[in-house]
This record gives C-alpha cells, sequence and structure tokens, in this order.
C-alpha cells in the first residue's frame, strides 16, 4: 500500500466514503507531499466512486489544491491591494533573486516554489507571505531573505 | 402530496400554475418566450448563463426565470427595459469570450448564440475580444467529437449531461474565474479518457464547441473516383429523424425519400443496416439460446449470464470502462454496422464481382459512437476497415443540401439487393427496447414454434421511455429439441440512457437482480434519440421519432427477422448457420477492458 | 450615539474567564424561542457584510421540521482588507464556538461545523484542540450539539454561504441558487443557520449582556458595535471595536494620516468614499454597511491602481459559473487598462459603468453584483486618475 492509500484510508474512515471525505483526502495528499500527480487523482476518485474529471475539477478549483509539481516548500506571496501598497513587489523581486528562479517557478532541486496569492488576511502587516502553512507577516526584503535562508538551511 | 396552485402576473397579464413551476415555465404558457442557453429540457436547471433573466417587481436584482420557481402574488416583468440591457450585456459578453468566426464553424446558422446575438441586435464592437488572447486548443484526437474550447460559453449543458444523463463524467467543470473551462481528467484528449463517445454533448451544446468529426469530404471523394465502389448502409433511426434537418416536422418517416436522395448523391449501393439488424437477430438469438442450454442443461458454470446486447457502440465502452467483470456477459455479436462492413467487402464484394480493396464502406448513423466503433482495431475481419467511413444523420442531411437535392420532391426508392431487405424486427432496433422486441419476436418462435404471444406481435411492455424496463416471457409447449425449457421463464431487462445502464449494471454486479437477457443502449430513447440524430432534441421529439419507427414496423410486410428471405439466402451461400465458424470469424468480436477514467 | 466621533467598545475581545460557562448554563435554563426573542431584539445583523438580522435567520432555521440541522460558522474571511476573524478565532475561539452551541441550542441542530479558510491553516492545531476540549465541555453541561472543523483550501468564493456548503461538501464552491435559502435546504440540504465568526461571539456577548445593553449602542438601523480591521495608510492599522452609526469623517479623524483621499469601507467588494462624502456617510447599514474592513488611502496612491487590484482580485476569484460575473470582471479589468493606455476612449468607462450595473443585477451571486460598488465609486470620484 502507498502513502496515498494509507491517506485515503485514514480520511474515509473519518469522513466515510463520501464526495465530503474528498476535501480532506486531497488537502492531506497536499500537505505531505505539496502536490497532486495524476494517478493519486485517480485514486482517490476510484475511493470515493467518483468521476476522474469531476475530481481534477474540483481540485483545480482550489489555488491551495496544486496538480503540477510544487516544491517542498510553497512560498505564496500575498498580492492583494495592501501587501501590494506596502511592498510586494520588492519582496518577490527578492525571493526570485535569492532562489534563482521566477515566480510560477520550482528550484530545480524541488525545493522551493514561488508564487503569488489572493490577501491572506495580514492587511494591517503586510507584505506578507506563507511558507506551506507558516505565515510570515510585516516582510522587509532582509527578513525576507533571512527566512528563506533558514529553509534552505533545513 | 397535492400540488397547490399559484398565482402571479407575467407582463401584467394573471395566471395561475402549480406550485414548483419555473417562472421560466409559467412565462411559456402564455406564450412568452424568453431567451435560454444554459437551460435545457432534458437537464437540471443550472441558472449559469443569465440570459434567462426577468424582473420580478419588489426585488433588488432581476431573477433567472429558469431557476426561479413561481410564488403568489408574483408579478414578472419578461421584456423591460432593464431586462433587455441586461440580456443584450450578457450576449455581448458570451460573444466577447467565444470565437465568433462564424462563417468557418460548423455550426454556423444552427448555433443558438449566434440567433440570440442576432435577435438582440448586439454590438460585438462594444468589448474587448477576450478570445483571442486565451491559448485555446481544439481537441480533434477522437474520431467521433471535436472539443473546441473557444467557442464554449460556459453553459455547461454538456457537463451535466455526460454527468445527470450519462454517468459518464468525462467531462467536468474545471479551474475558477477567468480560467474556468469544460475539461477532461487533467486536460486530456477526449479520446484517452472515459468519453464514450455518444455525442449526447454534441446534441445539447448550444454552440460549435462540441461537434461530431465530419467525414463528409472523404465521402465525396470517394464518390467522385471512378476507380472503387461506393456502398453505403443506413441504420433504422436515421430514417425518422433525418427529415427534422430537411425542413419536415419530427416523427416523419422519410425511408424511400431518404434511399433516392442517397442514390442521387451518387452512392454505388444503398443498401440498409436493417438487413444486418436481421442477421444480429440470428446470430445474437442463437448465442443466447446457445448460453442457456449451456447453463441449464450442461451445467456450465463458466456461461455468463444474463446476456446483454451489443449493438450500441457507445455502451460497449462504458462497459468497458466502469464494468469490466461483465464484459463476458456481453454477446460476442458486433453491432449491425460492423456486421454489415464485413460482408461488404466479402460476401457482397464478391457477389458484385468486385474486388474487396476498390469497395468503400460508408454507413450513416444516428451516432457518433459509430465512427469510433469503425475505427476499433477489432473491426477489420474483411481483411480490410470494415467500415470505412460513418457519417451521422446530420452529416447526411448536410450532402443533400450541398448536392442541391429538393429533398421534400423526391420520389420514394427502394434499396438495392442484396442486403437491403429487412423486416420489422429491425427497423424497430432504432427505439430502446427494440432489439429485445426483435428477438422474442425469433426466440420464441424457434424454442415454441409458435409467434410470441402478443397481439400483431406488439411486445408492448418493453416500449415506450421507462429508463428501466422488465418483462418476463414464459416460454411453454416447447419444440422438443428445446424441451430444456419447458415452463421456464425468460426474464429481460432493458435499459437506454447510460445512467440508467449503470442502475441496472450496478444492481447486476451486486447480485440484486437476476435475468436472463438484457438490452442496453447508450442514448436517452434507444438510437432514434442518438449523438448524430438532428439537433435539437427533447422528449416530445423522441416520442414522434419513436412513433415513426413502430408505424413503420407495423407497415413491413415481415415482421420477424428469420423470415427475411435475403438472410435466409445469406446463410445459404456464405454462411451456412448461426454462429457457424465463418459467422463466428466474421460477425464477432471481443472486448477490452479500460482504465477507470 | 455621537456620530462625530468613534466611540471604542471592548465586548468582542473582554477577558472573562467565566464567560463560557455563565452562558452556557443560563442557556441551558432557557426556552430556545426566548433565546431567539432576545436575538431579534437585540437587532444583531450579520457581521460578514450582508447584515442578515440573526435572531430572524435562527427563527427560520428552528421553524423548520427536520431532523437534521446544522449550524455552521463561517470562518473564509477572504474579503480583501478584513482580518479580524483572525484575530478572533486567534484570541476568544471559546467565545465563537460557545456562540455555535447557543445556535444550536436555539435552532435545534445537534451539529455545527466551522469553515476555516486555508490561509488561516496554521491556526488550525490549536482550534482542533480547544474545540475538542469545548465539545467536552459541551457534553458535562448536557447540551447534545458537537462541532467539528473544516478547512477551505484557497477559494474567497468560498465565502458566499451556498458555496461555502458546496465546498463542505466535497465540490467545487459554486453558489447555488436560491431560493431555496440555507434556513430550508442548506449544507446537506438541510436547514442551516450559517453565520460570520464575529455575528457568534456578539451572539454570545448578547447571551451575557443582554439585547438591552447591546442596543444602548449603535443607531436604529445598526445596533451594537463591530470589530474592524483598519489597514493602508494609517499609523494605526489593526483591529479595533467601535460603536457603529459614526461617520466616516469622525473615523478619518481617529485613523487617518492627515492626507487621507479615500476610504474603501467594507474591502474589495465595498464601496470607496471620497474625501468630498466624509461627512455625510454614515458607517452602518442606513449608510456604507461594512463587514469591518476600512481601507485608507493617502493622496500618493493612485486609484487607478486600487481598481485594477480589485478587478484582478474578482477576475480570478470569481467561480466562473455565470456569465455577468465571469465576463464581467475581465472586460471592466481590460476595459480600463485600454482607457489607461488610450486604445479605448474615455468615454468607454460610461459603457463599463453600465456593464457593471447589469452584473450587479443579473450576477447569480453576492460577488458578481458587488463588483459595481468599488467599480462605480472608484470610476465616478476618481475618472481623471482612471484616465490619465
Amino acid at each position: 500500500m502507498t502513502d496515498v492509500n494509507l491517506i485515503i484510508n485514514e480520511q474515509i474512515e473519518k469522513y466515510g466514503r463520501e464526495r465530503q471525505a474528498l476535501m480532506p483526502i486531497l488537502q492531506k495528499i497536499v500537505a505531505d507531499k505539496n502536490y497532486i500527480t495524476e494517478d493519486e487523482l485517480a485514486l482517490v476518485a476510484e475511493a470515493l466512486d467518483l468521476s476522474a474529471a469531476d475530481v481534477y475539477g474540483t481540485a483545480t478549483f482550489y489555488t491551495f489544491l496544486d496538480v503540477v509539481p510544487r516544491g517542498k516548500y510553497v512560498i505564496r506571496v500575498c498580492k492583494t491591494i495592501s501587501c501590494h501598497m506596502s511592498g510586494k513587489d520588492e519582496i518577490i523581486k527578492t525571493l526570485e533573486k535569492t532562489l534563482g528562479i521566477k515566480l510560477g517557478e520550482t528550484t530545480p532541486d524541488r525545493k522551493f516554489t514561488l508564487l503569488q496569492a489572493n490577501c491572506m488576511g495580514w492587511c494591517h502587516k503586510g507584505p506578507v507571505m506563507l511558507i506551506n502553512d507558516e505565515v510570515y507577516p510585516e516582510l522587509t526584503p532582509e527578513k525576507a531573505i533571512a527566512i528563506v535562508q533558514e529553509y534552505i538551511a533545513k | 402530496m397535492a400540488k397547490y396552485n399559484v398565482n402571479l402576473k407575467i407582463n401584467n397579464i394573471p395566471i395561475t400554475v402549480e406550485e414548483g413551476t419555473t417562472v421560466l415555465e409559467a412565462a411559456r404558457k402564455l406564450n412568452f418566450r424568453i431567451p435560454t442557453l444554459c437551460q435545457h429540457p432534458d437537464l437540471c436547471v443550472a441558472g449559469n448563463c443569465r440570459v434567462c433573466v426577468v424582473e420580478q417587481k419588489g426585488a433588488k436584482t432581476l431573477v433567472a426565470s429558469c431557476a426561479m420557481p413561481v410564488s403568489e402574488g408574483m408579478e414578472i416583468f419578461t421584456n423591460s427595459e432593464k431586462v433587455r440591457t441586461a440580456r443584450k450585456h450578457i450576449i455581448e459578453l458570451l460573444l466577447s469570450e467565444h470565437n465568433t468566426e462564424c462563417t468557418s464553424c460548423y455550426k454556423n446558422g444552427k448555433c443558438e448564440l449566434q440567433s440570440l446575438a442576432n435577435e438582440y441586435l448586439v454590438n460585438e464592437k462594444d468589448f474587448i475580444k477576450l478570445v483571442y488572447d486565451k491559448k485555446y486548443t481544439i481537441d480533434d484526437f477522437s474520431p467521433s467529437i471535436i472539443k473546441d474550447d473557444s467557442k464554449c460559453i460556459r453553459c455547461q449543458r454538456c457537463v451535466r449531461t455526460c454527468t445527470s444523463m450519462q454517468y459518464v463524467s468525462a467531462l467536468a467543470v474545471a479551474y475558477k474565474g477567468e480560467h474556468q473551462k469544460i475539461s477532461t481528467f487533467f486536460e486530456k484528449p477526449m479520446n484517452s479518457v472515459v468519453c464514450t463517445n455518444c455525442g449526447q454533448c454534441v446534441n445539447r451544446c448550444p454552440t460549435g464547441a462540441l461537434v461530431e468529426k465530419n467525414y463528409i469530404d472523404q465521402v465525396w471523394d470517394a464518390i467522385n473516383d471512378p476507380e472503387v465502389h461506393v456502398v453505403c448502409q443506413t441504420a433504422p433511426a436515421v430514417r425518422v429523424g433525418l427529415g427534422e434537418d430537411l425542413g419536415l416536422t419530427p416523427g416523419n418517416r422519410v425511408t424511400g425519400k431518404m434511399v433516392a436522395a442517397l442514390k442521387r448523391l451518387g452512392f454505388d449501393s444503398v443498401l440498409d443496416t436493417d438487413f444486418t439488424a436481421d442477421l444480429t437477430i440470428l446470430e445474437e438469438g442463437t448465442e443466447l439460446l446457445t448460453r442457456l442450454k449451456k447453463a441449464l442443461v450442461e451445467k456450465d458454470e463458466t456461461i455468463a449470464l444474463p446476456m446483454m446486447t451489443s449493438c450500441s457502440p457507445g455502451w460497449i465502452k462504458f462497459i468497458e470502462h466502469k464494468f469490466s467483470n461483465l464484459l463476458p456477459n456481453l454477446s460476442t455479436c458486433k453491432s449491425p454496422q460492423q456486421m454489415f462492413g464485413a460482408l461488404a467487402k466479402t460476401f457482397y464484394a464478391q457477389k458484385k464481382g468486385w474486388r474487396a480493396d476498390k469497395v468503400v464502406s460508408v454507413s450513416i448513423m444516428p451516432c457518433t459512437a459509430k465512427k469510433y466503433e469503425a475505427n476499433r482495431p477489432e473491426m477489420r475481419d474483411s481483411g480490410f476497415k470494415d467500415v470505412d467511413y460513418v457519417l451521422t444523420t446530420r452529416e447526411l442531411a448536410m450532402m443533400i443540401r450541398q448536392a442541391g437535392i429538393n429533398f421534400d420532391e423526391l420520389p420514394e426508392e427502394k434499396y438495392d439487393s442484396i442486403m437491403g431487405t429487412s423486416s420489422g424486427a429491425a427497423v424497430i432496433f432504432g427505439a430502446t427496447g427494440g432489439v429485445m422486441e426483435a428477438a422474442l419476436r425469433t426466440a420464441y418462435e424457434i424454442v415454441t414454434g409458435r409467434e410470441v404471444p402478443f397481439k400483431n406481435l406488439d411486445i408492448i411492455p418493453v416500449r415506450g421511455f421507462d429508463g428501466i424496463k422488465e418483462t418476463t416471457i414464459k416460454l411453454e409447449n416447447c419444440k422438443p429439441e428445446w424441451g430444456f425449457l419447458e415452463g421456464a421463464e425468460l426474464k429481460c431487462a432493458i435499459a437506454h440512457g447510460l445512467a440508467n445502464a449503470n442502475k441496472l449494471m450496478s444492481a447486476v454486479a451486486n447480485g440484486t437482480v437476476s435475468y436472463h437477457f438484457i438490452e442496453i443502449m447508450a442514448c436517452p430513447g434507444g438510437c432514434l434519440g442518438g449523438g448524430g440524430q438532428p439537433i435539437p432534441t427533447n422528449e416530445e421529439i423522441r416520442r414522434k421519432r419513436m412513433e415513426a419507427i413502430y408505424e413503420e414496423d407495423a407497415n413491413m410486410p415481415i415482421r420477424k427477422s428469420h423470415e427475411n428471405p435475403e438472410i435466409l439466402q445469406l446463410y445459404e451461400e456464405f454462411l451456412g448457420k448461426p454462429n457457424s465458424h465463418k459467422a463466428h470469424e466474421l460477425l464477432h468480436t471481443h472486448y477490452t477492458k479500460r482504465k477507470r477514467y | 450615539m455621537e456620530k462625530n466621533r468613534i466611540s471604542k467598545v471592548d465586548l468582542i475581545f473582554e477577558n472573562d474567564g467565566t464567560l463560557v460557562n455563565t452562558v452556557l448554563d443560563k442557556v441551558k435554563k432557557m426556552n430556545p424561542d426566548d433565546i431567539i426573542m432576545e436575538m431579534i431584539d437585540s437587532g444583531l445583523k450579520g457581521r460578514g457584510g450582508a447584515g442578515f438580522p440573526t435572531g430572524l435567520k435562527w427563527k427560520f432555521t428552528k421553524a423548520e421540521n427536520s431532523y437534521d440541522k446544522y449550524v455552521v460558522c463561517n470562518a473564509d474571511e477572504g474579503e480583501p482588507g478584513t482580518f479580524k476573524d483572525r484575530e478572533i478565532l486567534d484570541r476568544v475561539p471559546e467565545k465563537v464556538f460557545t456562540g455555535m452551541a447557543v445556535a444550536g441550542y436555539a435552532i435545534g441542530a445537534r451539529k455545527g461545523y466551522m469553515y476555516l479558510r486555508a490561509e488561516y491553516n496554521f491556526l488550525l492545531k490549536g482550534l482542533i484542540k480547544k474545540v475538542e476540549e469545548f465539545n467536552k465541555l459541551l457534553k458535562d453541561k448536557g447540551f447534545d450539539f458537537n462541532i467539528e472543523i473544516r478547512s477551505g483550501a484557497g477559494a474567497y468564493i468560498c465565502g458566499e454561504e451556498s458555496a461555502l456548503f458546496e465546498s463542505i461538501e466535497g465540490k467545487r464552491g459554486e453558489p447555488r441558487n436560491k431560493p431555496p435559502y440555507p434556513t430550508v435546504a442548506g449544507l446537506f440540504n438541510k436547514p442551516t443557520s450559517i453565520n460570520n465568526v464575529e455575528t457568534l461571539v456578539y451572539a454570545t456577548v448578547i447571551m451575557k449582556y443582554g439585547a438591552e445593553k447591546f442596543k444602548e449602542m449603535g443607531t436604529k438601523d445598526s445596533r451594537g458595535s463591530k470589530v474592524f480591521s483598519i489597514s493602508g495608510d494609517t499609523p494605526n492599522a489593526g483591529i479595533y471595536e467601535l460603536e457603529l452609526g459614526m461617520t466616516v469623517a469622525a473615523f478619518v479623524d481617529e485613523f487617518g494620516d492627515g492626507d487621507t483621499k479615500a476610504v474603501q469601507v467594507g474591502g474589495a467588494s465595498g464601496i470607496c468614499v471620497p474625501r468630498k462624502k466624509f461627512n455625510d456617510m454614515i458607517i452602518g447599514y442606513e449608510g456604507v454597511p461594512t463587514g469591518g474592513s476600512m481601507m485608507l488611502f493617502n493622496s500618493s496612491r493612485s486609484m487607478y491602481n486600487v481598481l485594477k487590484d480589485y478587478l484582478e482580485f474578482f477576475a480570478e476569484e470569481s467561480c466562473g459559473q455565470c456569465t455577468p460575473c465571469r465576463v464581467g470582471c475581465q472586460q471592466l479589468l481590460r476595459g480600463i487598462e485600454a482607457v489607461k493606455k488610450g486604445e479605448k476612449d474615455p468615454s468607454y468607462l460610461e459603457t463599463l459603468k453600465k456593464l457593471a450595473q447589469t452584473m450587479k443585477i443579473s450576477a447569480k451571486c453576492g460577488l458578481g453584483q458587488s463588483v459595481a460598488n468599488p467599480f462605480i465609486s472608484i470610476v465616478d470620484n476618481f475618472r481623471e486618475e482612471i484616465i490619465y
């Protein structure tokens, strides 16, 4: 049994073999593996007796349920108005330079993916970024570099 | 529970309707036509496109009439200034997202968006054209269906068709916002997913986003090639649908005119799939009786029962994907189209003294899945591709128009022979329950020596639009060689539309039902509601086509497949007897387990 | 209340260790109808932004005859400029749970769901622990009610109530046709009362102090106080609980940086109030309603950029199912870009305003309907900035 089957069974145990188990399953796969592969999505669909296209359609609706390869650490910089006003562009430029990738890309070692996302609810403390589930508000370019360096060292 | 009456006013005219009626339906009763795009009578309500918005007195916003149930005292205005402005905007927005190269579009003149645009005198220049910035690709990998996202208006009729009506769900809505689109699993081409090619989405797509792959030019080329003999066959349901695409009302039987038109188009032989429908009955009926004998007399536990029909290629692909453990239950008989194809390049070519490689075999089908079926690698038992090109009813209508034939004025002509004579049992293949009825007419008579015990041979319980039908026929006073069936009750079930097929198959797989013989047709109403039939479709239209089919049957001089003289001749001269070695070689096939998506 | 000054309040975050027990014990002795009457009497309206009277919502849900009913806490705070629910969930989650339990008791639900947006996943572990403790407390006190937390996955539209139900059910978060309304057929098609995080805390507060004390604050149409998320060009960005009914001018006096040219009230989907209207606009349901987002802009900001940001947001976050919203958002965005670049005549803004008006009356849900708010208010008041 692969990890994914474990995840599927664990969540089905909790939520039942019903459609409402879909989000928890997909969320857990992303939490553990950073993104969902084609084969995994097909397995999930089969386990819940759903159409694979339907499951794909559901996953792609949600920004955080990635179905394209992502790095171990997914960095999401908030791009919405207050973070824009407080300098998210500079943060992104800094991160691009530090990681050597462009926005939307993943480092060749599959460690980091750099993305933008919509409002994260830290408008009074922008710019802000998420690295996986961890939140980093009140960023400056220096702070951003320091944070990413910590992850590089991990 | 009794339904209450609700009183409301539409454009100041009072009307009383049952509770649960939508504003759209109520307005139609008063002869106010409200435009719609996402709404379709065969599908559940979506309320997405918003062109059906109307004004409700006292409401802050307009309401979608297709999704809004009537309520007591409601006052609705269907054509106020507010409504007209909003509607025009919505149509213009759809056009801005839509590839409006209408003159080169396959659906030109038959596009619902195009006619709305015309009706509302829209100004296309008002909004910025968004369609060109999006990198749309055309998916033409499937031999049956072309999906062109640049023409998609996201009404989701196709998704609801594929999901609710057909339980296939090859198509789903993916992504959101400006990136939202109708997609297959991981945006794979249509030919590599669970799509059954049934074409029901094509029948309901309001624009040219989903159309059949047409082979009109290839067929013209063959007709114009003096070196080849072009043989065509016409499926049972085509003769009750074709007229709709040529200016006639639904329910017209146009068999004779269709034959006349085909001859004028230049086909060398105009033959009938009904002939091989009769042949299917003999092959499949014999197969059923053989299976029953092996199971009941020889107690052979490897025999799979119930036996299931295999005429519908959409159904075949469905079961290959979704119930592959039931594949042994499928009859090994090819569909009538493919039996015809295999014979066209063998028996028929020999008869005519033609070289098989100089025969081009064309079939006219109410079906898009038939295009796929003809391309299956198994379908080359004549040594060549058995059926070269499959045209839908719609494509034939287009060829007739292209040729400038005044269809309605044509004389009624007869099919060529041999392989042009058929029975009433064959023509009802075009309706759900028809294969069952035809099979019972023959099998019962083989076993008992008597006609089926139904007035005028009409086996009413297997007819009609119920999703799943059942019937039991008791076999009594059997002929000595069928004595083992004495007193047996032959239990039969019929389903049409793949959602119903899915229900029935689940019951079979779970062992909650037990039958001997099951007929399945992928499309609603059977082939008469096929994905290649004229557009639009709805239950009323399908009912008219069905009436026409049973009329055709009732008017045939021969009503039973085993009495078709050309079939008897075919066995005598070529095949030997039903299920003979040669018959197996040419007329039977096998199936493949496929991925779940 | 005095409209010309702001009045700070401390109810939501009030430090009261006995609150949960006091309220639960009090409620347990009350008749559900009396709880609902108290809520109706308080005049509390939904704090998520739409402002539906909370007591009525509970009353309608209670009136439905169904064995299964649900309380749903909408913690999918995604409106740009709003961050109060995060702060509430971080600091006083037990008050939210208490509000859910009160609602459940009042309407006859045995199950509550909290739908937390994925961006707040860092709160999840802590909340799950606390909710387990709270469920145990409820059991000990004899309540037949328990709460489960479900997560979103990055979709603004899931803050729309019916989209949120769809999401919990494992589907795309697409808003449903209404009617039926959630009180009749909500989550899993059962009668459901869905309330915002802050609303539920106020329900707890009202249960503690009674409707009278709450009613003393605010105005006739906007009773009580409200938590505001204040950001943008202000030296005092953050969370403030203020009495409702102040003017924008009074607000700017307190929170502005001395150079405020506009305040966006109610987030991206709210209304932009320009300086010349500060004195006339009351913050509340009779004036500019708000889910609590107040974003200030000073004269260094280009309102074109602000509007463009909003429209980009909506074009991405629209669920995409209905035409006016999916295509309309893209057209408004492309339209102002084209005007800015000179590809379209400035008069094109009038065409776009008419389109926005159509979106307002023909879109399927609140998202598409409210895009007109920022669009028309910004284009009308800052036309020059959009064109040049």
